[in-house]
């Protein structure tokens, strides 16, 4: 059969992959995976602020008692709740960091869903016969699923130390301290195990998660730039690393107790 | 040396594929890559066979015709350290006795034609959604009417070095364009000429990007490593900063 | 004209009546093409958008065609082979581009790139065309400047230039080694944004098969889709040829894969005159073939011949040893011995007439080729290294010299480079006049795919010149005026039989070609063409050899027609079928070139026939017989076909005989 087109005559181009839209090209752009990155970088080192700040206070249980008898953490725990006022009231900064990281999860997760599912869609489910990696890290492989273990142990994070609705240390939580509490969860090794597998998934979602930040934020400006920038990734996730895990091990081992 | 040659076969892009084996003798180290697959051919056709269909046009690297996965690498690698095209890849690379798998670009927006050939016009739709400088023929001031800094010059040079293959694509665990797209940004977006369209051509081309069904960038650094012209890095977060200030400039 | 030889005797060909270029004005030279386009007759700009032009071929010479007819508001289709436009293989030209800019104040103009291209090309090129390539060759510069080509540049952030190909100013602009690059990408950009603009719908995978006339005139193409393998036919105002050249006839050759000279050739056979088809450009320094299994030859860039020095063992049985174990006295650095002037930096026929010559008396070095022997010469870069040092030789060649030993595996640092030559480009094509409107009125040819600018020879950074001059500047404008009458001349509808004829001449092809059945390869019958033009018809040719290449092309026809096996099916992605069709075209063509050959008995340019050369061996031009454009017409498959004479004169240069002792 004959298939004829007349010069001129304005034909559709060859098979475009999705119905052509509507929108505007600004439109387009806000819509697009570019600005999903943003918020996933956005929200992803505002976390890291946090964890670097969360640690920060964690490392209060090395400090020992204060002059009048209490535990420092503990002493500091109660801060939290307080800091802020009278401006704010009770717990005022507290809720209002809470709703933020609220925001920052969901949105970190909302982008991390939505960027997997497209870049799912964009292979198709067609990959080569042997897997394979030319040079990407390996923390660059952990970073959806460390992702999902990363939000699973927040939820037991919050459901044990916030909530205290899972019961690690054997007892009424209104009868204790927060320090009471941490000591005695952390002299269980299953505890323990849990929160080593957790950090280290934080670690390698860090490694790769903050430079691939930096880079989608605009900062790798080069190869010397993209070195320094994994390099200031990886100081970051070592230090948190350390950080949170230093309290639980000295716990474990002895090196604190109640 | 002798090989055993795994390759995709597929009918069309409505067919579902499959490798087929094909035992290759009397490859000579100084072949190409794609001269050992027209070897193939000739030996399939003398067999009666259908052969193997791949495409391949100036086999000395710069058309960005070809590209074939070789041992799940884009363009393959064999011991190489070189980032080559396929056409530019020797058989001395391999060794007798060697099993290669030989797969097509691999990503939905590259749909597969036929065996190892599939479609990229996706690319030429990103560039008509801005990669360009808007200069009828005639219009050009004299070409010394505007020096150019070397270094700008010489970096948009190294973006300007792309050549359409693919492989970033065919490389991105994301089955994303991001590395083609920002090397245009960046080759334009850096010359005095570009600058007019700076922001609405990175708006138009991300646009379009996405439309076409490209998966994001997570920064993973696999298609630099296989693009045979080097299109750094640096680029797509180039692409990002000039998107970021072109939603700001852009109404 | 007189006749002072005869062949009529075999009947090989008849000569017809002249031919003369009725477009060209006359008058003071510079003047010429502003006289032509205040002449030639305008379109009205809002009638442009009722009239719809073809273009086939997407190079330079198409895409900017393309592009710049688009932008002036014409419906424009626009076809290439390929899956982009931006793959055609004017991308792989690595040198760069001249233009008369005098930005180096070295006494360059407009006039003396006018006089070097008609000295370069052996005073076998009209005067008007190249003035008026040398004219617009400024334009283009500024051009693509503006469209963000990235030319190299200094410091001081202007146009770096260069000396380029044995002339003496700087007028060579460059982008690294890959301006043919930066400049198709230039055009494709501007296609791309037509494309989107509408003006321009592309069809890419598609590949004409078929020109369609009708009263005379070119009406349209007849392509097949290379995917779905459907044949369709489109028809326009008029159809624009920027196919490139047919040096693929070669087999082996620097051209792509897929170049060739279909598109030109069916052209031809619907009535389009084509000129000159034996000028063949041969480049010396190529890297040499490997064996008999190799695809095509890989250009490397002259330049390399300013620093190495070429040389071939005294004694053929030392060609098997390791070139560094051969004392200094038992190597013959032929070309210094031959040429003590020039040396090495001999024009490009020359060093490679001679490196043939070296490898026939059994000196060439290399791996053997089954039939051919060893094909190579040396190209030794040890004496630049003591004398620059190995880092300033790395500075001025590392590129080249990577891209060596990625394809040969061998380090140039070390051992010696091989050189052999290759063909590279084709001056011949179709005939055409000075608005590049062929014999068949409303077809146009730009580009390599004409025969216009270069005469016998082309000089260095002259093709992109060439293509984008056609593309960007001479086209647009000449064209107007066939278009102004184009609805005078109406357009035929798809149904009109010579659409259909078109079209069935097509598929009873397709059909022939896949019946066939037979038991030897396309690629084989395309090799051993390659074969027979490279030994009677490349770097040398004699009226014995190209008689007997004649009599083996026809053999090799017949044979192919019965005996070729072309797998799969019509409407399928076939690339047998593709490669079988362009290879009968091949056939035809090399048959006219080799009669083309035998005709011209003389030498010049990139046509050395044995029998006309000096007592050192240098090309002898017989001006007072030769000095024509030779336009053949087609009179049928194996039949005599019709040789036109367009005869060339010289009102501004001199016609003179080289000498490079």
């Amino acid at each position: 059969m004959l298939q004829a087109t007349e010069a001129g005559r304005r034909i559709p181009l060859v098979a475009t992959t999705t119905q052509p839209s509507t929108l505007t090209a600004r439109q387009k752009a806000l819509k697009s995976t570019v600005i999903a990155k943003f918020v996933m970088a956005g929200s992803g080192i505002l976390m890291a602020l946090f964890l670097l700040v969360h640690m920060y206070g964690n490392l209060k249980v090395f400090a020992g008692k204060t002059a009048d008898g209490q535990w420092a953490f503990d002493v500091y725990a109660h801060h939290l709740r307080v800091m802020g006022e009278p401006i704010l009231p009770p717990e005022g900064l507290l809720w209002i960091t809470r709703v933020v990281l609220l925001v920052a999860v969901i949105a970190h997760f909302a982008s991390a869903f939505k960027l997997w599912a497209r870049a799912k869609k964009a292979v198709g489910g067609k990959r080569y016969a042997s897997g394979g990696r030319v040079q990407r890290s390996y923390a660059s492989y952990t970073m959806r699923w460390g992702g999902v273990v990363i939000l699973l142990f927040i939820i037991a994070h919050i459901l044990q130390f916030t909530t205290h609705t899972i019961d690690t240390w054997g007892g009424d939580a209104a009868a204790s301290t927060p320090f009471e509490r941490l000591v005695l969860s952390f002299q269980n090794p299953l505890v323990l195990i849990a929160y080593v597998i957790a950090i280290i998934a934080v670690g390698l979602h860090l490694t790769h998660g903050l430079w691939s930040a930096f880079a989608t934020l605009g900062a790798n400006t080069g190869a010397k730039a993209r070195a320094n920038l994994n390099k200031l990734a990886v100081l970051i996730a070592l230090v948190i690393v350390v950080g949170f895990l230093a309290g639980p091990f000295a716990i474990f081992f002895g090196g604190i107790t109640l | 040396m002798k090989l055993k040659l795994r390759v995709w076969r597929q009918k069309n892009s409505d067919a579902t594929g499959r490798f087929e084996e094909y035992p290759l003798s009397d490859v000579d180290e100084h072949m190409s890559f794609l001269e050992m697959l027209d070897m193939l051919n000739e030996q399939l056709i003398n067999e009666g066979k259908e052969p193997v269909a791949f495409d391949s046009d100036c086999r000395e690297g710069i058309c960005g015709m070809c590209g074939l996965v070789i041992n799940s690498v884009p363009h393959g690698r064999g011991e190489t350290t070189y980032q080559t095209t396929t056409c530019q890849l020797h058989m001395r690379e391999f060794h007798d006795g060697d099993t290669i798998t030989i797969e097509p670009w691999k990503a939905e927006p590259f749909p597969v034609l036929k065996d190892l050939v599939v479609d990229r016009t996706a690319f030429d739709r990103i560039i008509q959604a801005g990669g360009f400088i808007s200069a009828p023929t005639g219009t050009a001031p004299d070409a010394h009417a505007a020096p150019i800094d070397k270094n700008n010059a010489d970096h948009a040079f190294d973006n300007a070095t792309c050549i359409g293959c693919g492989a970033c694509v065919a490389a991105c665990p994301n089955g994303s364009a991001m590395l083609f797209t920002a090397a245009k940004v960046s080759h334009l977006g850096m010359l005095p000429q570009g600058q007019p369209e700076r922001w609405t051509r990175v708006i138009g081309m991300v646009g379009q990007h996405d439309e076409e069904g490209f998966g994001n960038c997570t920064n993973l650094g696999e298609c630099t490593a296989v693009c045979p012209k080097g299109i750094p890095l640096e680029s797509i977060s180039r692409l990002n900063r000039d998107l970021f200030s072109a939603l700001g400039k852009v109404k | 004209m007189s006749q002072t030889f005869s062949l009529d005797a075999d009947s090989l060909y008849t000569e017809g009546e002249p031919i003369k270029d009725t477009k060209a004005p006359e008058g003071p030279i510079a003047d010429r093409w502003d006289k032509r386009r205040f002449n030639a007759k305008l379109v009205n700009p809002a009638n442009r958008r009722k009239i719809s032009v073809i273009v086939v071929g997407t190079g330079l010479a198409g895409g900017a065609a393309a592009a710049t007819l688009g932008e002036a508001g014409y419906q424009v289709s626009a076809f290439c082979y390929q899956d982009s436009p931006r793959r055609a293989h004017s991308i792989a030209a690595q040198g760069g581009i001249n233009a008369a800019k005098n930005y180096r104040n070295d006494g360059d103009s407009i006039y003396r790139l006018f006089y070097d291209t008609v000295k370069g090309g052996d005073y076998r090129s009209r005067e008007s065309n190249v003035y008026r390539l040398a004219q617009v060759s400024a334009n283009i510069i500024d051009q693509c400047v503006a469209q963000g080509v990235p030319f190299a540049r200094e410091y001081g952030g202007l146009l770096d230039n260069r000396s380029f190909g044995g002339v003496q100013v700087s007028r060579t602009f460059y982008a690294r080694g890959q301006t043919g690059q930066q400049l198709l990408i230039g055009a494709y950009q501007a296609l791309e944004r037509q494309i989107a603009a509408k003006t321009v719908t592309m069809h890419t995978r598609h590949e004409m098969l078929e020109l369609i006339v009708e009263g005379g005139r070119a009406r349209g193409i007849v392509t097949r889709d290379m995917v779905s393998g459907k044949i369709e036919a489109h028809t326009a105002d008029a159809v624009v040829l920027a196919t490139g050249g047919y040096g693929n006839v070669f087999f082996l050759s620097t051209n792509a894969m897929g170049c060739n000279v279909t598109a030109a050739w069916r052209a031809h056979r619907k009535g389009a005159l084509f000129a000159n088809p034996c000028y063949t450009q041969i480049h010396p320094t190529c890297i040499p073939q490997s064996g008999d299994t190799q695809s095509k030859l890989t250009l490397m860039s002259e330049s390399l011949r300013n620093d190495g020095r070429i040389w071939v063992p005294k004694k053929g049985e030392d060609c098997e040893k390791d070139p560094r174990d051969i004392p200094e006295e038992e190597r013959d650095y032929y070309l210094e011995r031959i040429y003590p002037a020039f040396g090495n930096l001999v024009p490009r026929d020359i060093a490679s007439r001679q490196a043939k010559n070296m490898c026939d008396e059994g000196r060439g070095v290399g791996p053997e080729v089954p039939g051919q022997g060893r094909r190579g010469v040396y190209l030794d870069f040890a004496d630049a290294i003591k004398r620059l040092g190995r880092d300033a030789v790395e500075a001025k060649y590392g590129n080249l010299f990577d891209m060596y030993q990625q394809i040969t595996g061998d380090n140039p640092y070390e051992v010696p480079m091989r050189i052999y030559p290759a063909v590279h480009y084709t001056m011949g094509g179709l005939w055409v006049d000075y608005d590049l409107q062929s014999t068949i009125p409303g077809l146009f040819v730009t580009g390599e795919a004409n025969f216009s600018d270069h005469g016998a020879n082309r000089l260095g950074a002259s093709a992109l010149m060439q293509g984008l001059a056609d593309g960007y500047f001479v086209l647009p404008n000449t064209i107007n005026d066939y278009l102004a009458d184009a609805t005078a001349h109406g357009r035929i509808d798809l149904d009109h039989p010579a659409v259909t004829e078109a079209v069935d001449a097509v598929r009873t092809r397709t059909e022939k070609l896949l019946s066939v059945q037979g038991d030897r390869s396309v690629d084989s019958y395309h090799k051993e063409l390659g074969g027979i033009m490279w030994e009677y018809c490349g770097m040398e040719r004699t009226e014995e050899g190209l008689r007997k290449a004649i009599g083996m092309i026809r053999e090799l026809r017949e044979e192919f027609w019965k005996n070729v096996r072309v797998t799969g099916e019509a409407e399928e992605l076939n690339q047998e079928l593709e490669k079988a069709g362009r290879v009968a075209d091949f056939f035809e063509l090399g048959e006219l070139m080799c009669i083309d050959a035998l005709v011209r008995r003389e030498s010049c340019g990139g046509h050395f026939r044995a029998e006309s050369q000096t007592e050192e061996g240098e090309a002898l031009r017989h001006d007072d017989e030769f000095a024509f454009v030779s336009a053949w017409e087609f009179t049928g498959v194996g039949e005599a076909p019709v040789l036109h004479k367009e005869p060339l004169e010289y009102e501004f240069v001199e016609m003179k005989q080289r000498s490079y002792k």
